[in-house]
């Protein structure tokens, strides 16, 4: 296997994030992409698609090129600073849903109800991010070859680092992990996987100083859009790096959340409770309702085996007169 | 490289899972996984209908069932970000540890609540799993189009999926010259100090990215040549057979009655 396709910890699998965290983040990702394919349409036009299309899939195979770090670990690249450094936060928003998107779907590098928190971390949070902190040091740095590389290699890692406190607070909010645990975990761990995204696109980005310095002219200008896109990216990275010790210090208040929630989801439970009350039709025990499930799905299976060897056989049959 | 193809986890085959539209797959898929995301906590009896379930479509698809279930065990890792509900979630004390100092509590239901979210993401997986193993990229994007993703997003996704082989060989063969390249004497270290070797890694994406790039501007040129004006276009599909909107609407019943079963059981 790959090491492209092994599962990273920031692509949440499904089962993890409640229902409700997950269609949100859904429908804010949803948001988010529509607004890149309008604006990507306006600068590229009938170029995008093959430009998005090579690019995302040169985004995709990049994930393979790791170094060694020590004992058996690597670093390698997710690639959504890159991408936003060389591309513009719109299309690198588009880049990174097609990558992220794939994962899920053909890999479960990360779930299918999920993606939408996925996207969010990886192809919104971390672009955005990306995006504005580059812009702020590279404008520090007024062009200098040291803001580029500077900027780069901190937008790496402020990209990996803000966006798994996102994923932390996904996980709390849903009940699954609590604050105090999973920010401290998911931040310490990615302050680290962070180091080696910056490394790598630090030197990635020298590699195109030195070949094609015409393609990081990011800071140039791309139009009214791109101040909005600055001031959300570091409203976001500020949100989060605010909002992520609160909640960790104050578990409460999340668990709070999610109990307003269990609340929301309880309130619903009526509907279902015209029913009269007993456990299964006829057995009171959970137990037994278990043991009668299970042996119903054995039956179900044993009797889809048994077809489908059924068919096999005839299908050779067939084959062989 | 050789390995573009093994890259792929889907699998050719003629079972009737194969056979069956992509665009009746992908929404019961999509049904099953969002079903699952509903299941309350602790409804063991339904968590192994369902399981039945995934099993038996597993087999009908005739893509081995070790296969299945090996690939389906993909995101357990991620089952110790949940980890702490065991100890964290209150309720009656099955067992204490003592560790580093700390006293660790094991509650009844967060041990519940653990094993539930461990089996509603298996099962979620599973279904994923089964979904890639049977549909290839293209036909699942057709699904999606059908699903209203906008187009332009497919024919990105598309065009992504077309050029990935192309380059994962390309960064194939970087690793090959840089493995070719390192000399190392027995037990030493190779190549320079962690930052050296982050920056050979660095200068391999980005010499990836610029081929990439103006491989694009050629693949955007032969487009040109043949045509192309900016609209991505395909033949029409033929409309859904009435067996396969039987299969849908009775698989999608299904998963309702399967949630309100459910819901039974809590009530």
């Amino acid at each position: 296997m790959l090491p492209v396709f092994a599962p990273v910890q920031m692509h949440i699998p499904d089962g993890f994030l409640s229902t409700l965290v997950s269609l949100v983040l859904w429908v804010v990702s949803a948001v988010f992409i529509f607004t890149a394919l309008r604006q990507v349409n306006k600068t590229l036009g009938e170029r995008q698609v093959p430009v998005m299309g090579v690019l995302a899939a040169a985004i995709f195979a990049g994930q393979m090129l790791n170094f060694a770090v020590t004992g058996g670990t690597s670093g390698h690249l997710l690639g959504a600073a890159l991408a936003t450094i060389v591309l513009g936060p719109w299309a690198a928003v588009l880049v990174m849903t097609a990558v992220v998107a794939t994962q899920a779907l053909i890999f479960q590098d990360g779930g299918v109800l999920a993606l939408g928190a996925n996207l969010f971390n990886m192809a919104v949070v971390g672009v955005f991010v990306s995006y504005a902190v580059y812009r702020l040091v590279t404008g520090l740095a007024r062009g200098a070859r040291w803001g580029v590389f500077l900027g780069s290699a901190t937008a790496a890692w402020t990209s990996i680092f803000i966006a798994s406190l996102a994923a932390a607070l996904q996980l709390a909010l849903s009940g699954t992990s609590p604050a105090n645990i999973a920010v401290p975990a998911m931040a310490g761990i990615h302050a680290l996987i962070g180091l080696g995204e910056a490394l790598i696109t630090l030197g990635a980005v020298a590699f195109l100083y030195a070949a094609r310095r015409d393609l990081l002219n990011l800071a140039s200008g791309e139009g009214k859009s791109s101040k909005s896109v600055l001031i959300g990216g570091g409203l976001i990275a500020l949100a989060l790096a605010v909002l992520s010790p609160l909640a960790s210090a104050n578990p409460d208040g999340l668990e709070w959340v999610a109990e307003q929630k269990n609340f929301l989801s309880a309130a619903r439970e009526p509907l279902y409770a015209i029913i009269p009350d007993y456990v299964f039709p006829g057995i009171s025990n959970e137990a037994v309702a278990t043991i009668i499930a299970g042996v119903i799905g054995v039956v179900i299976v044993l009797g889809v085996t048994l077809g489908v060897a059924h068919l096999r056989r005839g299908r050779k049959a067939e084959r062989g007169s | 490289m050789s390995g573009a193809n093994s890259l792929t986890p889907f699998l050719a085959g003629s079972s009737l899972i194969h056979a069956l539209d992509a665009r009746v797959k992908v929404p019961l898929t999509l049904a099953f996984i969002l079903t699952v995301s509903f299941l309350p906590f602790g409804v063991w009896p339904v968590y192994v209908l369902l399981l039945a379930l995934t099993v038996s479509a597993a087999l009908l698809s005739e893509i081995g069932l070790a296969r299945f279930l090996r690939r389906s065990l993909l995101a357990l890792p991620f089952a110790l970000a949940a980890l702490p509900l065991l100890f964290t979630i209150p309720g009656e004390a099955l067992a204490r540890f003592s560790l580093f100092g700390l006293t660790l509590t094991l509650s009844g239901p967060g041990l519940v609540r653990f094993a539930s979210i461990a089996v509603k993401s298996w099962l979620s997986v599973q279904a994923a799993v089964l979904m890639a193993a049977t549909t290839d990229l293209p036909e699942m994007l057709l699904a999606l189009r059908a699903l209203k993703l906008p187009r332009l997003l497919a024919a990105v996704i598309g065009l992504m999926w077309r050029y990935l082989f192309v380059l994962v060989d390309e960064a194939g063969r970087l690793l090959r010259a840089r493995e070719a390249r390192s000399g190392s004497r027995e037990g030493a270290p190779r190549g320079g100090g962690l930052a050296w070797r982050a920056r050979v890694a660095g200068g391999m994406a980005g010499s990836l990215l610029l081929r990439s790039l103006e491989r694009s501007d050629r693949v955007y040129t032969a487009m040109l040549a043949r045509g192309y004006d900016g609209e991505v276009r395909s033949l029409p599909h033929p409309p859904l057979s009435a067996r396969a909107w039987g299969i849908l609407a009775a698989g999608l019943l299904l998963l309702a009655l399967i949630l309100f079963l459910s819901r039974w059981m809590v009530a």
